[in-house]
């Protein structure tokens, strides 16, 4: 069998259905392998590899599955980067394969030959260059495995030419099911016995939860601890946002009122989180009078940004079932009530403009309710995490790590992809202008991609910044952009709406999600709109900013 | 600020290209200092060991070794015992010497029980294996002479007794 039908073998073996990319003189023999297999894998072409890597990024967050993304040498690899390394800091299971030039030929800096190994080695979990077709399905199998396994991230495997063209004997092999680490008893006990002293704590959990497919698990264990619990971005829909318990999200734009009780809990139990720099600002003073348990299947996690009280090395499907079980079930009510005043006494802000951010997410939440949710970067990004009520795990994709500009609009048609279901699209006009080719994609497939632009004229989040520390110097901030929304959805093959004033919202809304294909609506929001809460970067929690003078 | 302590890491990791890029690659990611470090191959012709000297304090340092746990090509990695471990070093070192200076320089290399590995009418090449302190010592010694290069292979270190990294594996 040749190379590159080996490759395709191997994806079917995996359970792949779509592969996302874009094709090229190296990958040419990949590509007529998959024409060869159209009926057994569907091919998604996008107008750009980066649009590719973050469909296949957004199919894996929506379904959980591997995404898969084939690209040529040379520019059509180096394309691939940005996905890759957006993949590798949310730990999205992603598996990219590249053409490159002959093995004869590399080393030569031939055509379109470019080191991709050498170059996505910081942002992969781990790279392959084949140099033998003996080792090519076998390495396709242990890519697959280890983007699935542990903690979750992207694969690249780099195929020379004449790899996918020699031939080699093929035995197709079922994949065996991935282990889940399991908890050792004495960290779990540890952990129990600090939850056991413990009056005044707090669940911080994050997008591990969602990896791990522990959602049930952490229900079942906050409610039988009594925790009240705060999410990380990442972790949005791991936990019922209309559960009792559930306060909201945590961190540099988390709700005010957590950030309060932080201040006055005495445990953070930390499931499936790293605290990140946006979560944890000043990392060295953390809340310091809390004492903390980490759980994370990544043991380089623990105790690499805060410092933990008791650690646990497990898969949260494992451990969390366990600890609940060495847990009293405990009854907190004066804790509980104090968090609900605390949440109670500092409301999310409302905007007051013609078209209010806040108003807008309400009506898709009421009208795109338990839809899955894209978004890209910046203040569109974190109005919608404050404000969208996400109720199931998969149902938001962010760009949480990289905070990667232009993520959005392939993840959303990844995600239409995989799950055949609408997928709404919150972006800015910032963002937008940065992969907007891929509305393109959405409508050659005619997929229902609803996108809501939020439109201020300015990258809202820098002009944010620039307000509150650089003196109100707005450089290369305002964006005074001559692009006419309705006819650019119309010249791409999207149907475009605007959005002038609140009373339209619902109206436009109601008619953009009824479209089968791609819609593109101009939300026209003010230019001054800011995020707040915001904890200023590196900074505790007594920097908080809640009000900003205009 | 924690103190900064040395330590010494060994590593089983994969005999392929490329692995060596990687554990480098991660030391300048993660920005940590890292005094040397040295390949070699082992009995078992699919593994390297590779033994790296790195400082930090306690945290930095367990960081250093669960991150290289993490690479897929590092089957295992520890830091070890000093007190526990053989540690040696193997320096090649060329200095100036007139003849007249020859019979002092022979003493001194006799001391530290190094060899002379090779001569020329105005140089000398010595050569000694010893743990760091003790090639230290040498190189320190030596300098008023002039040194004219020298090369050092970095520190490999073996357990004592009946330890081995592959052990320590089982015992997990």
């Amino acid at each position: 069998m040749k190379g590159a039908q080996i490759v395709i073998e191997c994806l079917v073996e995996q359970g792949v259905d779509t592969v996302f990319g874009y094709p090229g003189g190296y990958v040419l023999d990949l590509f007529d392998e998959l024409y060869k297999a159209s009926g057994r894998i569907r091919q998604i072409l996008t107008c750009h590899e980066q649009g590719a890597a973050h469909a296949a990024d957004g199919y894996a967050r929506a379904s959980g599955k591997v995404g898969v993304v084939f690209a040529t040498s040379g520019p059509g690899a180096t394309n691939l980067v940005t996905g890759i390394a957006t993949a590798y800091m949310d730990s999205v299971p992603l598996v990219a394969v590249t053409g490159n030039v002959s093995v004869a030929s590399l080393g030569r800096d031939s055509f379109q030959e470019i080191d991709i190994a050498g170059v996505t080695m910081p942002i992969t979990k781990h790279n392959y260059i084949v140099k033998d077709v003996a080792e090519l399905a076998e390495t396709m199998r242990e890519a697959f495995r280890i983007a699935r396994s542990g903690r979750p991230g992207p694969v690249l495997v780099d195929i020379p030419k004449n790899i996918q063209q020699d031939d080699c004997p093929f035995t197709p092999r079922k994949p065996e099911p991935i282990g889940r680490k399991p908890a050792r008893e004495g960290e779990l006990d540890a952990a129990a016995d600090l939850i056991g002293k413990a009056e005044r704590p707090i669940i911080y959990y994050g997008g591990g939860v969602i990896s791990a497919g522990a959602s049930a698990e952490l229900v079942a264990f906050a409610e039988k601890a009594d925790m009240p619990v705060a999410s990380s971005i990442m972790g949005l829909g791991g936990f019922p946002a209309s559960h009792p318990l559930f306060m909201g999200m945590i961190g540099m734009h988390g709700h005010a009122g957590i950030t309060k009780a932080l201040l006055e809990c005495d445990l953070i139990v930390t499931l499936g989180a790293r605290f990140s720099d946006r979560v944890a600002g000043d990392r060295k003073r953390f809340f310091p009078q809390a004492k903390k348990i980490h759980i994370d299947v990544d043991d380089a996690e623990l105790n690499k940004n805060v410092e933990s009280s008791a650690s646990v090395n497990a898969d949260l499907k494992d451990a969390l079932p366990r600890l609940a079980a060495k847990i009293q079930g405990a009854e907190r009510p004066e804790w509980r009530k104090r968090c609900a005043d605390l949440l109670a006494a500092h409301p999310p802000k409302e905007s007051r403009a013609d078209v209010s951010p806040q108003a807008v997410l309400k009506a898709l939440n009421a009208l795109h309710g338990g839809g899955i949710v894209a978004t890209d970067v910046g203040q569109h990004q974190m109005w919608t995490a404050q404000t969208y009520r996400f109720e199931k795990p998969r149902a938001l994709l962010t760009s949480g790590g990289l905070g990667t500009m232009g993520f959005g609009l392939g993840a959303a048609i990844g995600a239409a992809v995989a799950t055949g279901e609408r997928v709404a699209l919150v972006t800015g006009d910032g963002c937008f202008h940065m992969n907007m080719n891929e509305l393109v994609t959405a409508a050659v497939y005619n997929l229902p991609v609803t996108t809501l632009v939020f439109n201020n004229n300015v990258l809202g989040m820098v002009y944010q910044w620039q307000k509150l520390f650089y003196g109100k110097r707005f450089s290369s901030t305002v964006l005074n952009r001559p692009t006419d929304y309705m006819k650019l959805a119309a010249a791409l093959g999207a149907k475009g709406f605007e959005i002038k004033k609140n009373a339209e919202i619902e109206g436009v809304l109601k008619k953009a999600l009824a479209v089968k294909g791609p819609a593109l609506v101009n939300c026209l929001i003010g230019s001054e709109e800011s995020v707040l809460p915001m904890i200023p970067a590196g900074k505790g929690a007594e920097a908080m900013i809640l009000e900003i003078d205009n | 600020m924690e103190e900064l302590k040395t330590a010494v890491i060994s590593a089983l990791v994969s005999n392929k290209p490329g692995v060596l890029n990687r554990v480098a690659g991660l030391f300048s990611k993660r920005s940590y200092n890292i005094e040397s470090l040295s390949v070699c191959t082992t009995e078992d012709e699919r593994l390297s060991r590779m033994t790296i000297v790195a400082k930090g304090d306690e945290a930095i340092l367990e960081q250093i070794v669960k991150q290289l746990a993490k690479l897929i090509d590092v089957k295992k990695a520890l830091e070890l015992d000093t007190d526990a471990s053989l540690m040696r070093e193997l320096i090649l070192i060329k200095i100036k010497v007139l003849p007249h200076q020859r019979p002092e320089v022979e003493s001194t290399a006799n001391i530290y029980k190094a060899k002379t590995v090779d001569l020329s009418p105005d140089s000398m090449v010595l050569e000694l294996t010893g743990d760091e302190g003790k090639i230290d010592a040498f190189i320190n010694i030596l300098k008023h002479y002039g040194i004219i290069e020298l090369a050092r292979t970095g520190v490999m270190v073996l357990q004592r007794g009946d330890a081995s990294i592959k052990a320590n594996d089982e015992n997990e």
